[in-house]
């Protein structure tokens, strides 16, 4: 496999897409050349059968990034590989995949990945059953997680009051006490996001976050993404167009994926009239 | 808008703190009390044989303690755990090789059974061996070494679920056959008997029984306290995160090499501890001790116990011991079949052991 020693080339940005996102900033990523994440002619196999084959993709600080494609395209494996889950270790690796200008995301496993600042959302609401709604959240708060660092007992009220406040935010006040195990689906997937939230990352991956819900807890959802919108760079992989138009807007930039490799990108309305898109997703 | 935080979970209940007072009055003061001072025709007189048994399940309970831990916090289901035991055991049993002297069956300094193989001086891993500070050192080291290497080398390479369990069962099968071997130096199939004394007292004195009694007990109690204490914060939190949700855990920054491999070596060592204390009481360590089913048995007991607590395996391993020395001695050849039925009954009708019992009897109650 080929490990990039210097940091990629500073993709050439199109004037149409002004940054509007100056007040981001991280205290782990170098940020300097205004990307905070680059996979760049990026190869994935597993055992022979190829997943993502020579895809780009560049982030900017603070941007809300859409991902949608059919079955198969790929979305998954490539928030696999960001997080670290896939790598060297478990498949067939090349490319580049950088943490802004800095962290080659290839040389590090999930929990040190996690720990410079990326989060992730998985598909199926993932919690911590056995423990109560706000230890869930106390787990989450970025903060040192080594094992000594985890042996004194009690909480600082100003960590009490970041878990109220987040209880708030996620609308999961009057359930705070309760075992997470005992909550309902959607009730999971705001405890998850409110986990989050609590990590405070820089980067926040969330694949199919509305997977499962009503129309109410979607719109919900969106209202809290929105509102993070500017203090973190987010990549939503969404199949919900409705979902995808509520995050985006009109100026927001979605990435359509097929077959691993990137088939369109721009605004939800220019690409959802991309022939290449139509033949190959929307269309069918 | 607020809610208010619950307190940090006590060390342990008002209730427990009762309980665990009246626990430790019988075996502190009222058992050696009984032992040492009551004749032998009395009523109440605790015989070196039930005060050697107690002991025994005490360590017995120390063992499933230690287990319970890593089984039940950090979901690592461990059928190696007689290893540890005995290799805390050996620890100890060399020690008490060493205190024979010159009374053994061939007036040697060496050890019997060294002789027997015409070895004329000691191995070099014999070293030290006559110095109790030596042995307590050993019985903890040995065990929390082994342990670290192998837990750093499985939970590194992510062995999960079965596949860790087989590999421990593996582990204490080939240790076992390696101490089978004579040429190993550990005493060969017989392992250590014959011990005469424990830091120059003769070892069968009721007051040396008594002592030791005493000591498993007071080591039992601070396991417990300790554990409970680990368990209460935010590392019992974290643990419970990784057995429950791994991915989960790591994606929000813990790496759980290092938790998993911390409760592992405490674990191993609490029970080379528990077999430290055990050889002397029962005054035999051999290769047995790492046969599979010994194990497997310690497993038995946590499940009946009940996973989840750290109460639950001790008072597993005080019942299954209970009734097996109550069963071997009525009917033994049916011992194994009413473990077995106990394991599955507990299995079936109380997944979370008998510390589960109150649980359900209080859902059964509501639900009428």
């Amino acid at each position: 496999m080929r490990h990039a020693t210097t940091p990629p080339k500073k993709p050439e940005k199109s004037p149409q897409w002004p940054n509007r996102y100056l007040a981001f900033q991280s205290k782990t990523i170098d940020l300097s050349h205004d990307e905070i994440l680059y996979v760049e002619d990026l190869h994935v196999s597993f055992d022979g059968f190829a997943a993502i084959q020579g895809l780009n993709l560049y982030l900017q600080p603070g941007e809300l990034r859409c991902v949608i494609g059919p079955n198969g395209a790929g979305k998954t494996t490539l928030m696999d590989v960001i997080t670290g889950k896939t790598g060297p270790r478990n498949a067939k690796v090349t490319g580049t995949v950088y943490l802004g200008q800095s962290i080659n995301l290839l040389h590090h496993t999930e929990s040190e990945i996690a720990q410079m600042g990326i989060g992730r959302k998985f598909q199926k609401p993932t919690i911590f059953e056995a423990l109560a709604v706000w230890e869930n959240l106390q787990l989450a708060r970025k903060e040192d997680k080594s094992w000594w660092a985890a042996l004194p007992v009690g909480l600082s009220t100003e960590l009490e009051l970041a878990i109220s406040e987040c209880l708030a935010t996620v609308g999961l006040m009057a359930r705070a006490l309760d075992c997470a195990g005992d909550l309902s689906h959607g009730e999971k997937q705001r405890l998850e996001i409110g986990m989050l939230l609590m990590q405070k990352p820089d980067l926040l991956l969330l694949d199919e976050p509305a997977a499962g819900m009503s129309d109410e807890e979607t719109r919900d959802l969106a209202i809290v993404l929105n509102r993070l919108r500017g203090s973190c760079s987010m990549m939503v992989i969404e199949h919900d167009i409705g979902f995808v138009q509520s995050l985006s807007g009109a100026f927001g930039k979605v990435t359509v994926l097929a077959e691993g490799k990137v088939l369109s990108e721009g605004t939800l309305e220019k690409v959802k009239a991309d022939p290449a898109v139509i033949e190959s997703y929307l269309g069918r | 808008m607020s809610f208010r935080f619950p307190a940090p979970e006590p060390i342990l209940p008002a209730s427990g703190w009762w309980a665990l007072g009246c626990v430790s009055a019988v075996a502190l003061v009222i058992i050696p009390v009984c032992a040492l001072t009551l004749a032998p025709d009395h009523p109440l007189h605790v015989s070196a044989y039930g005060l050697t048994l107690l002991g025994k399940i005490l360590c017995y309970g120390l063992a499933g303690l230690a287990l319970g831990l890593v089984w039940g916090y950090a979901g690592v289901l461990s059928l190696g755990h007689g290893l540890f035991f005995a290799l805390g055991g050996y620890a100890m049993g060399m020690y008490l090789m060493r205190q024979i002297g010159t009374d053994g069956v061939y007036q040697s300094a060496l050890p019997d059974f060294m002789v027997f193989l015409n070895w004329t001086e000691m191995p070099w891993f014999w070293a030290g061996s006559s110095s109790i500070v030596w042995a307590l050192t050993m019985m903890v080291l040995i065990p929390g070494l082994v342990a670290l290497v192998f837990g750093y080398l499985a939970f590194r390479s992510r062995v999960k679920g079965v596949y860790l369990s087989i590999i421990t069962q593996a582990l204490t099968f080939a240790a076992m056959l390696l101490f089978f071997r004579n040429e190993t130096g550990f005493g060969g199939n017989n392992g250590f008997t014959d011990f005469k004394r424990i830091l120059g007292f003769p070892i069968a004195a009721p007051e040396v029984r008594v002592t030791l009694f005493v000591l498993s007990f007071l080591a039992l109690l601070a396991a417990f306290i300790g554990c409970r204490m680990l368990m209460r914060g935010r590392f019992g939190k974290v643990i419970q995160a990784i057995r429950d949700a791994e991915g989960r855990a790591m994606f929000l920054g813990f790496n759980p090499l290092p938790y998993k491999l911390f409760v592992w070596t405490l674990s191993a060592v609490l029970c080379g501890i528990a077999g430290g204390l055990y050889v002397p009481q029962v005054g035999i360590i051999n290769p047995s001790e790492m046969a599979p089913i010994q194990s497997i048995e310690m497993a038995i007991w946590v499940a009946i116990g009940g996973r989840g607590t750290l109460i639950g395996p001790i008072i597993g391993a005080f019942t299954v011991n209970g009734a097996k020395t109550l069963f071997t001695s009525i009917l033994p050849e049916y011992w194994l079949f009413l473990l077995g039925a106990l394991f599955i009954l507990t299995t079936l009708f109380l997944p979370r052991g008998i510390v589960g019992l109150q649980g359900v009897l209080k859902k059964r109650g509501t639900a009428k």
